[in-house]
């Protein structure tokens, strides 16, 4: 554990990574992108859960109520159908591309590591 | 067989596979006990959530409020599903890398301070308390009906079953009992549900039936539409019209729902059970697909089960009455209170003849009175044309009783669709299903709040691994017997306290997590005083709003005040504010916390964790 001290301010006050002395930078770098791209699709994927729960269900349901889906008022659809299946696929698509990005990045991480070891040597 | 044998068999064979997978799940350590050992499977542990879930208010009540309440019972379906993507997204996988048992335990570390752990603690405690003996009170009401067994009777059976399985096999044993629950509980529920939609629209599946067209013709919606229309009542699918509510309310209770269902430490902790960070984000997706089986239904339900009691009740004579009607008759959900002209009539209106009997809530020259005495009094002034006796209409509106009760929407749906005895009494197990698992997970909670961040970590570090487990299953024991005296002595606050569980968890936990796994400035004392500013906030107005009295605020921008139900999205903006305005006057938190988050956003674990695993010795 390296001493408080030896950071410097902006540091602390960053939200970002900090590139702990015991972290290479190359892994650091590669942790930093892997939170980068996480923060990013989680973004979007909220960004989506708003715009259609809050959206099409809430705020814009009367509008939406004079547009028919077979049977269904669009904005009733949204509020007790539509928003439910939407929230399942977002689960599913951040389900399956995080744990994706886990794997480049587990890899990643190892590359890094045999080529220190290499370097060493 | 009768229903009532059915009833016998069904929940007697459900209880005794409960206990069966009680003893199958022993547990013999802490780890076993709060986490289930962390070896829970996703898709198992996605089933356990969404048993633990929903409870006995979304199986026997949520589809009948969408009922009542048309377009606007929406808020309940988005609010208790959207909850799930923010679990998903931001809390679950972080907080299964954080490991640990409680949400207490992150709260805590994440801020460093023994005062943090204690606000959570008490938040835990109460947001449980309250929706536990909600589930008590559930169980007492299934037995009632179905068994004719008294509520309190039934409240006590109930209790013992859960006793046994949450105390021998803690968390691994509740998950396992779990898994089951809720393939009885979602079978009880989808079985009248495809009924009632074939008989009515011909297709089997409820949510092409609920938008498709009936078999006379025409689409379902819009005649629903049509009939609310003539019987004075708002509109079925428009939203924010007059009568109903408006677009703010809306907004808010969705959103309180959806951050509190986020913030609800007996969801959360599920998280805690399974192998790895992955794993988490896969129990996420299972446990909303789960839920979504039931909470896609629910509105099929509700629109069929309201146009087929209206259809077969408007208009018909005494010999015409349907048999569902004269079976829930007896029990005062519904009743029939004529203006002597022998025909049914079912409004918004002054002329509405159909009632249901809020026990003890008929009070008329000063004592509440009895179901019988009331039809009997109403029919000898129908048969005395009107000379002697009472009109018991007027006073039944006055109590707000006019229309059924909301409850009778799912438990008598399988008679309206007609289907065999045993069919209704599954429904009966899987009312009592949906309140034995959601009670079970509770009281995990407040064993753990209690006997792990209580006792292992404040007053009694230095505990053995031993000592620790017999205090965790002695303090869920007292939990149970607590629990069960609330609900069979229930503090009268109790059904309305349990839908303000919600804006209490948004309020306080949900910011305090967020703000602690995506930010690395948010110290001790702000993150605090969030909490308490929010937790006090919303407390205060729904205290005020239900027992003092108190108009809901508008906030000089809302026309309608705003629903209690609905002022934890309020409170939690407050506590997120507060917190915001709080951050740069106090200083960071420490390196190792600092390194702490870092390992918690990290999957690898290629951050050193801070030792914190050890202190507590798993």
């Amino acid at each position: 554990m390296d001493s408080p001290s030896e950071r410097s301010d902006a540091e602390h006050a960053g939200d970002g990574f900090r590139t702990p002395q015991h972290l290479s930078p190359a892994v650091a770098a590669s942790l930093r992108r892997y939170w980068r791209t996480n923060v990013k699709l989680m973004a979007a994927l909220l960004a989506l859960w708003a715009a259609v729960g809050l959206g099409c269900g809430v705020l814009f349901a009367d509008a939406l109520n004079r547009f028919r889906i077979g049977g269904y008022p669009a904005g009733f659809w949204f509020a007790q159908q539509g928003s439910i299946i939407v929230f399942v696929l977002i689960i599913l698509v951040y389900a399956l591309a995080l744990n994706k990005l886990d794997e480049r990045h587990h890899e990643e991480i190892e590359t890094l590591k045999r080529s220190a070891a290499e370097d060493a040597r | 067989m009768s229903v009532l044998h059915w009833t016998y068999v069904f929940v007697g064979l459900t209880f005794a596979l409960y206990l069966f997978i009680a003893w199958l799940s022993r547990v013999r350590d802490t780890r076993g006990f709060y986490v289930a050992g962390r070896g829970v499977p996703a898709a198992a542990n996605g089933m356990a959530t969404a048993a633990d879930w929903m409870s006995a208010a979304s199986f026997i009540s949520m589809a009948g409020l969408i009922s009542f309440m048309g377009y606007a019972g929406g808020v309940y379906l988005m609010g208790w599903t959207g909850g799930y993507v923010l679990l998903a997204l931001l809390l679950a996988p972080y907080l299964r890398k954080f490991g640990h048992f409680t949400v207490p335990d992150f709260i805590g570390d994440r801020y460093a301070s023994n005062v943090a752990r204690l606000v959570a603690v008490v938040a835990a405690l109460f947001v449980s308390f309250t929706y536990v003996a909600g589930q008590m009170r559930g169980v007492g009401v299934v037995f009632s009906r179905f068994l004719e067994v008294d509520v309190n009777v039934g409240g006590v059976v109930g209790m013992g079953i859960v006793f046994v399985y949450a105390t021998l096999g803690g968390m691994k044993g509740i998950t396992w009992t779990q898994v089951a629950q809720y393939w009885v509980l979602i079978t009880a529920f989808l079985i009248p549900a495809i009924a009632i939609s074939i008989r009515l629209t011909g297709h089997a599946l409820p949510q092409l039936g609920l938008g498709g067209q009936l078999l006379g013709g025409g689409y379902l919606l819009d005649k629903l539409d049509q009939i609310h229309a003539d019987l004075g009542f708002a509109s079925y699918t428009a939203a924010f019209e007059s009568g109903q509510w408006d677009r703010p309310n809306v907004f808010f209770v969705t959103l309180a729902l959806m951050a509190g269902t986020a913030g609800l430490p007996h969801v959360i902790v599920r998280f805690y059970t399974v192998r790895s960070v992955k794993a988490a984000r896969w129990s996420a997706f299972w446990a909303l697909f789960f839920i979504a089986l039931l909470y896609l239904t629910a509105p099929a339900t509700a629109a069929f089960a309201r146009y087929y009691m209206i259809d077969s009740l408007q208009g018909k004579t005494a010999e015409q009455l349907p048999d569902w009607f004269r079976n829930w008759e007896k029990t005062g959900l519904i009743l029939w209170l004529d203006d002597g002209d022998g025909r049914v009539r079912y409004s918004a209106g002054e002329d509405n003849e159909v009632f249901s009997y809020g026990a003890g809530k008929v009070v008329a020259d000063g004592s509440a009175t009895a179901l019988p005495a009331i039809t009997a009094d109403h029919q000898k002034w129908i048969s005395s044309g009107r000379a002697q006796g009472r009109d018991w209409r007027g006073v039944m509106r006055a109590a707000g009783l006019s229309g059924p009760d909301r409850d009778i929407i799912v438990l008598a749906t399988p008679e309206m669709a007609e289907l065999t005895a045993w069919i209704v009494a599954l429904v009966a197990a899987g009312g009592l299903a949906a309140a034995l698992s959601t009670a079970s997970g509770l009281l995990l909670v407040i064993s753990s709040a209690v006997a792990h961040d209580l006792y292992a970590r404040v007053i009694r570090p230095q505990s053995s691994e031993a000592q620790r487990l017999l205090v965790g299953r002695a303090v869920i024991g007292v939990a149970v017997v607590v629990a069960g005296i609330f609900g069979i002595f229930p503090p009268g606050f109790v059904s309305q306290v349990v839908a303000f569980a919600f804006g209490l968890a948004a309020a306080s936990f949900f910011p305090a997590i967020v703000l602690g796994i995506f930010s690395k400035r948010v110290g001790t004392v702000p993150a605090v005083a969030g909490m308490l500013a929010g937790l006090a906030f919303t407390l205060f107005y729904i205290v005020a709003n239900v027992y003092g009295g108190m108009k809901p605020w508008t906030f000089g921008l809302f026309a309608q005040g705003i629903n209690p139900q609905g002022v934890g999205a309020i409170g939690m903006a407050l506590n997120f504010a507060v917190t915001a305005a709080l951050t740069p006057l106090f200083p960071p938190p420490s390196e190792e916390v600092k390194d702490l988050v870092d390992s918690v956003r990290e999957p690898e674990g290629e951050v050193p964790a801070v030792d914190i695993e050890t202190a507590v010795e798993h």
